[in-house]
């Protein structure tokens, strides 16, 4: 049930309901690391809170978002055993609104990943197709809410993050432009980057989630203080006489057929809708996941330098002195992808790299956000695929250049720091979801939820919305 | 730009990234770091003379306010607490020299 529909319900049965079909779910799922009892839950629950569009419903809450008290991991061993002493400003909004948190959602470990495959706790599969990944970093959430676990979960996208797996899972996933939602208490991947937002079953969801948890905070001097408008009012205005470009470079980079098609149709859609569709030209897009992989992994690897084994987190106890204790506390506390994207932003960092690699990619990083800035000159928003393929089979990407390549849409999108939403537009012939990505200028989350929101209403009555998934 | 590196780079990164890594990853990490060099390579082929380099895809601007410390509930003691290992309410380590 949406967020929207759960206005006029029981509330409490529906908790109970909830907790009931996660613990149904869970065994094959898997898209929590940890999951709250009754009893539990009821500690946490602020009932000062007054009546809110969220007050009373559950959520999940991706493992890289600080709750206080409540284990948070980061699907990584190296924070099994962490309970942080306060809570994200995310959490806090949310706790504050009447939100009632239902567990933490699995994920890459550190958000590492577009697959969920990297998580220390185990993969959590599609609910399309239990062979195939759930997408990632945030795949927990987007399963536990197609799966019907939860109503709604809060992700983080770095360089597609909440998109590709809303897009692999068939839900609604927005990334918030950057600075737009606080990054306080948010385990830190690439702070240039990362972006916290809702994954939800629909777009009128995503904007009463994005209500709650957008704005400046303090606590995170990036967040921006532009005014955050009722993000619900815009969702059902007129698209006629609005221009939707299409950039020529995303037909090349590897794009699936089924993928292409399903992108077609939309395009079909919004020509129904009045929407002028224009070709546009991004001539950067092919470095965009290069740039990304230098940019992301030299802040990933400043970011991952705290873990020492001292403060907090795993710790290795048969160590001589503290030099050794830091060496075995990092080859054991961290896993495999976690420590390439340490040593390669080592390596774009050093000294006689960085201005060939850092520098460098800075400055493509630029080219690519300037492409976004001309391209909006002339049309309202963006669309795209979100991935290149539908979900692929748990194990398919061993090498991770090819892993790092699901990001081509939707890293550049990260690098510019702009909002895009990912909403369902079809499935391929083996029923696995495709999505389509709107992306709008920054700050523009009322329009690209707008030009979603009218997608949706569109088609709701279409065939392929009466798919079921496996769970 | 170097696309290949060698096993001596590998060891020197893990040293300098504090990460104790075997035999077995460091070759591992050769190859892989090898064919991700590779790839981002391409960034070559773009003309970048002039551009100005960005770190955020928002222009920010320093912000700036008092700093207050703040009473927070159940500090220090829940932070203390996430410590490893600990000794009369101090965090305790190995020491630095024998």
């Amino acid at each position: 049930m949406s967020i929207k529909e759960l206005q006029k319900q029981d509330k409490v049965k529906f908790l109970a309901d909830t907790l009931d079909r996660i613990k149904e779910v869970e065994p094959k799922l898997h898209a929590f690391v940890t999951t709250l009892t009754a009893e539990d839950v009821k500690k946490d629950y602020r009932s000062e809170s007054g009546m809110t569009k969220l007050s009373g419903i559950p959520v999940g809450i991706k493992d890289v978002l600080c709750t206080r008290n409540l284990r948070t991991t980061a699907s990584a061993k190296m924070l099994d055993g962490f309970i942080p002493p306060y809570d994200a400003t995310v959490v806090k909004k949310l706790k504050d609104a009447g939100a009632i948190i239902v567990g933490k959602n699995n994920c890459d470990a550190w958000a590492h990943g577009a697959s969920t495959e990297n998580s220390d706790y185990g993969v959590t599969p599609n609910p399309w197709d239990l062979t195939r990944v759930s997408g990632g970093s945030s795949g927990g959430s987007a399963a536990a809410v197609a799966a019907g676990e939860i109503p709604y979960s809060i992700g983080t996208d770095t360089g597609g993050s909440i998109r590709q797996p809303a897009s692999f899972c068939g839900v609604v996933g927005l990334k918030p432009t950057y600075g737009r939602v606080s990054r306080y208490g948010l385990i830190a991947m690439a702070s240039s980057l990362d972006c916290p937002g809702p994954i939800t079953q629909t777009v009128e969801d995503a904007a009463i989630v994005l209500n709650t948890i957008a704005g400046k905070d303090e606590k995170d001097a990036t967040t921006s203080d532009s005014p955050v408008p009722d993000y619900t009012k815009d969702l059902d205005k007129s698209l006629k006489g609005m221009k939707i470009g299409v950039p020529k470079e995303y037909f090349g980079l590897g794009l699936d057929k089924e993928v292409e098609e399903v992108f077609r149709n939309s395009l079909k859609v919004y020509e129904k809708l009045g929407v002028e569709i224009v070709d546009i030209t991004l001539p950067h897009t092919e470095y965009g996941v290069a740039a990304y992989y230098i940019i992301m992994t030299a802040e990933t690897s400043s970011n991952l330098g705290r873990y020492d084994g001292v403060k907090y987190g795993y710790n290795a106890k048969e160590s001589k002195d503290l030099i050794d204790s830091y060496f075995k506390t990092r080859d054991e506390g961290f896993g495999d992808e976690a420590k390439r994207r340490i040593m390669l932003g080592t390596y774009v960092l050093s000294s006689g790299y960085y201005d060939a690699y850092y520098l460098k990619a800075a400055k493509v990083r630029r080219l690519i956000h300037d492409d976004f800035i001309k391209a909006f000159e002339k049309v309202d928003v963006i669309l795209s695929p979100v991935a290149p393929t539908p979900a692929f089979k748990i194990g398919e990407k061993a090498d991770p250049v090819s892993m790092y390549l699901a990001d081509v849409f939707t890293a550049p999108v990260s690098l510019a720091g702009l909002p895009a939403v990912s909403i369902p537009a079809g499935f391929s012939k083996d029923k696995l979801p495709i999505g389509i990505q709107i992306i709008g200028p920054h700050f523009e989350e009322s329009k690209i939820l707008n030009v979603a929101h009218m997608f949706e209403k569109a088609t709701e009555n279409d065939e392929w919305r009466k798919n079921k998934v496996v769970v | 730009m170097v696309g290949k590196i060698d096993k001596q780079e590998v060891e020197y990164l893990a040293k300098l990234a504090r990460v104790g890594l075997t035999n077995a990853e460091i070759t591992k990490y050769q190859k892989d770091l090898g064919d991700i060099l590779g790839y981002v390579e391409k960034l070559n082929e773009v003309n970048t003379d002039g551009v100005a380099p960005m770190a955020a895809g928002i222009q920010a601007k320093d912000v700036m306010r008092d700093d207050k410390v703040e009473s927070v509930e159940g500090a220090p003691a829940e932070l203390l607490e996430c410590a490893p290992e600990k000794e009369d309410g101090f965090i305790k380590t190995k020491s630095v020299f024998e």
